[in-house]
């Protein structure tokens, strides 16, 4: 039940963002330091996502299939592959080294 | 509409039995719409529906990894199209979703989706600017703000073609990602062990590949890189999910400090003019 509450509030959350931009004067966010932190929040969001779900379990890490997703999945963006292949690439990549037997 | 007014249809144009019927007597010949303004170009070329469609069918597919790892991650299918129906930011899905699976609180992962939709509200100030929607049009335009929509729009120099870029890339996205969720967490549950199916690499590829596009400038890639290790750092000290959030801290310490040294560096060009300068489309 709490997971519904917890959806709950993020879409709640997430909408009241999205609105915020279309109500506040606008010099409030072309300030260029909100601005700024909007995109870094952002890029260390999705850095800090990606190494959480490719070696952390729980509060452990490890050195599992999940690692050679993620070299599988950085070389497929190195050859511009769009984001659905990318996306395939790093299942088969994890699903490859496992029928090889590792964890 | 024809894009020139025609004084007078051509005689081919006409079905025999409308110009019967619209002839009663002296009827003079129905006068074309005056077109006051320039007239936009049809629905058909129209560069901005283009872009917005083709960037809807192929950010729509993708639905079928979030709803696929979404019951991999141990939500419910409900629970999963209500995240796409609702919270509708791909990158905050997937944060919400990827905390759950490392076994994180529903708070952590609240969180993160919130701290990650932040950039939507510079997105919405912007396409403000652009769009002027009044209205209940205005709370559409709202929901439908995602990196897509806003890319498109601002790709296209005709306010008419922004208007409809957005417009079509936004409502077909949101279209196209509920179907595919739902097609996704179906699928998803019907597959067993997500983890045969190697469900938890193509979690880290999606997170890589939504990272990917954002990190042109040698700053992006010095913000990730120092995101990525603080984050294997945290892990051992702090609950699950938390490392994320430590993470957002020092990336919004770093992006303020960024902004202080180099006042220069900040963007300016029209709004929006180069979405990705601040960590734009995906």
């Amino acid at each position: 039940m709490s997971t519904w509450v917890w959806i709950a509030v993020a879409c709640v959350v997430a909408y009241a963002t999205k609105l915020l931009g279309y109500l506040v004067p606008r010099r409030w966010l072309t300030n260029p330091r909100v601005a700024r932190v909007a995109g870094t929040l952002t890029i260390g969001l999705l850095a800090s996502l990606t190494m959480a779900n490719a070696v952390a379990t729980g509060q452990q890490l490890v050195v599992d299939a999940r690692l050679g997703a993620l070299v599988a999945a950085a070389v497929a963006l190195l050859l511009r592959a769009p984001f659905l292949v990318v996306v395939i690439v790093g299942a088969a990549a994890a699903a490859g080294l496992r029928l090889l037997g590792l964890p | 509409m024809p894009p020139t007014p025609e004084p007078e249809p051509l005689p081919g144009d006409r079905e025999p039995a409308e110009a019967a019927t619209s002839t009663p007597a002296a009827t003079p010949p129905p006068t074309p719409p005056a077109t006051p303004t320039p007239t936009p170009t049809p629905w058909r070329r129209s560069p901005g529906i283009r872009v917005g469609a083709s960037i809807a069918v192929a950010t729509g597919l993708y639905g079928v990894s979030f709803g696929a790892l979404a019951v991999a991650s141990g939500l419910t299918t409900a629970q999963t199209c209500v995240l796409s129906l609702l919270l509708f930011s791909g990158g905050s899905q997937f944060a919400f979703v990827g905390v759950v699976a490392g076994g994180g609180a529903g708070s952590a992962a609240a969180s993160a989706a919130a701290l990650l939709g932040i950039r939507n509200a510079v997105y919405g100030m912007q396409l403000n600017a652009l769009l002027h929607p009044r209205g209940w049009r205005r709370l559409v335009a709202a929901h439908v703000t995602i990196d897509e929509s806003l890319a498109t729009s601002t790709g296209q120099t005709d306010p008419v073609e922004q208007r409809r870029g957005f417009w079509v890339a936004g409502v077909g996205v949101f279209v196209l990602w509920n179907l595919f969720t739902l097609v996704g967490a179906l699928a998803g549950d019907a597959m067993g062990d997500p983890r045969d199916w190697g469900l938890d690499g193509a979690a880290v590829a999606a997170f890589l590949a939504l990272l990917w596009p954002r990190l042109r400038s040698r700053d992006a890639a010095a913000v990730a890189v120092a995101c990525a290790v603080v984050t294997v750092v945290a892990v051992p000290f702090v609950p699950p999910g938390v490392p994320i959030l430590v993470a957002a801290v020092v990336a919004a310490a770093l992006g303020w400090r960024g902004a202080r040294e180099r006042p220069d560096a900040a963007p300016a060009a029209t709004p929006g003019a180069d979405p990705t300068s601040r960590g734009g489309a995906a």
